[in-house]
């Protein structure tokens, strides 16, 4: 049980996807602007990424392992989590208005993310089980939501601050978000991550 | 099976599979969306000001076609475009007198009188929290831009002078603005006004006289010059109901200058961009 507890720690803290594995860095910029919109993006990240690892598990470990094929893990899995995610938007928007609305721009925008793909992949690099697997994909993206939601926090105080012309914009937040990595680094060796 | 034969089946099934749930789940869960829902949409001026009270454009034109909300709460619409959006959802329309918004505040930089330096945040809210700025008016604008910032259309100059003006002309008078001034000194007024009272100062002549160049100080000849029509008192300040136009001859009455003609108030000067050394 702790084992589960420590595996998702390691992927929200020390392994952070977005502040030290430096997956998912087009939303990390893009949708931190707003808390708002970082939030709902987090949620869906969230969302897709603990059900790609548990849907990618199976086709490798059942399909691709025994024929020999685990060179094709990364086509399929592309092709699998796009059509999944696609999936799951027609029924959230037939079923759960509510949840579409909250998710529903965000979904197609992730749906071929290196985070959301790394994550996969990560998982059959490490051999990690199937509980494990999910458990890393629901941590990872918690990670991600975790830098997505403090680094948005800060761009809308630093909207407020004054800086040199030559730093707004997207060079401070290039700035900010290194800094922020470095913060992130102090938990390196926390915990023993995969 | 060789590998050759064995990966093209492995992914060219999953294809067809991924393709085939798609199509089924296309046609078996497809949400039937009121077209209307979309035309009016496309009517509406996309600008997402957030004025009507709705959370966008798609969102306003969602609640007309679902929940029969009022087809005139946009004000930056059109006048065909509204007459258009009533006739698809078979209503009268009632078009919206144009607003546009105005700061009632004319003490700048050089006509207001300043008590301090403030060099903290460039936020209005803040600034007023500090003290009140930098300004000895109480009242008055603080010059922060916090209207500037989200109006949806750059329609608020305020750099400089830290004095805020807005552009008539740009304005569509969603009235974001107006919440947004901490002073509430913003309003929204009908935009064929040309005269207009800019001050808000509630205090006392005397106050006001030393805090300002161009404050109302009460004196109350302008309601007397229009014989109470469209200007009333408000304690210390005279406030333009916007009932009636006002005279042009109002400019040369206010011995402070109070009153103004909103073509000659021209928005503060941009400056011009330092080239980098």
């Amino acid at each position: 049980m702790s084992g589960y507890l420590l595996l998702i720690l390691s992927a929200v803290l020390v392994n952070n996807f977005v502040l030290n594995r430096f997956l998912g860095i087009c939303p990390f910029l893009g949708v931190s602007k707003r808390l708002s919109t970082a939030l709902g993006m987090s949620g869906a990240v969230v969302f897709v990424m603990t059900l790609a690892s548990a849907v990618t598990w199976p086709l490798y470990h059942l399909l691709l392992k025994p024929l020999g094929l685990a060179y094709l893990q990364t086509i399929l899995f592309i092709l699998v989590i796009a059509t999944l995610v696609q999936f799951v938007e027609l029924v959230l928007r037939k079923h759960v208005p509510i949840l579409y609305r909250a998710l529903g721009i965000f979904l197609p925008l992730i749906t071929t993310n290196c985070a959301v793909l790394g994550v996969a992949v990560l998982n059959v690099k490490n051999n990690l089980g199937f509980l494990q697997s999910v458990l890393h994909g629901f941590g990872a993206a918690v990670g991600f939501g975790l830098a997505l939601v403090l680094f948005a926090g800060i761009r809308e105080k630093l909207d407020r601050a004054n800086p040199p012309k030559c730093f707004e914009g997207t060079a401070l937040a290039l700035v900010t978000a290194g800094l922020l990595s470095l913060a992130f680094m102090g938990f390196a060796n926390l915990v023993k991550g995969i | 099976m060789s590998p050759f034969l064995s990966a093209v089946f492995v992914i060219g099934g999953a294809g067809a599979a991924c393709a085939a749930l798609l199509a089924v789940a296309a046609r078996f869960l497809h949400v039937f969306e009121d077209p209307r829902v979309e035309a009016i949409t496309n009517l509406l001026p996309g600008a997402n000001c957030g004025g009507c009270g709705y959370a966008g454009c798609a969102d306003y034109a969602r609640a007309i076609v679902e929940k029969g909300a009022p087809v005139n709460l946009c004000r930056p619409c059109a006048a065909a475009a509204l007459a258009e959006i009533a006739r698809l959802m078979g209503v009268e329309a009632k078009p919206v007198e144009k607003m546009v918004a105005i700061v009632r505040c004319n003490g700048d930089a050089v006509r207001s009188r300043r008590a301090a330096l403030y060099h903290g945040l460039a936020d209005c809210v803040a600034a007023d929290f500090t003290g009140g700025g930098g300004k000895v008016c109480r009242e008055g604008c603080l010059g922060y831009g916090n209207c500037a910032r989200v109006c949806p259309v750059g329609a608020i100059t305020f750099q400089e002078s830290l004095l805020a003006v807005v552009n008539p002309e740009r304005c569509i008078g969603c009235g974001l603005c107006v919440k947004a001034c901490p002073r509430h000194l913003i309003r929204l007024v009908p935009a064929g006004h040309e005269i207009h009272l800019l001050c808000s100062n509630r205090e006392r002549g005397l106050v006001t006289r030393k805090a300002c160049n161009v404050g109302c100080i009460a004196c109350q000849k302008c309601v007397k010059h229009v014989n109470g029509q469209g200007i009333h008192m408000e304690g210390h300040l005279a406030v333009v109901d916007y009932t009636t136009p006002l005279p042009e001859s109002l400019l040369e009455i206010c011995p402070q200058h109070c009153f103004v003609k909103r073509s000659l108030l021209k928005p503060a000067p941009q400056p011009e961009p330092t080239p980098l050394s």
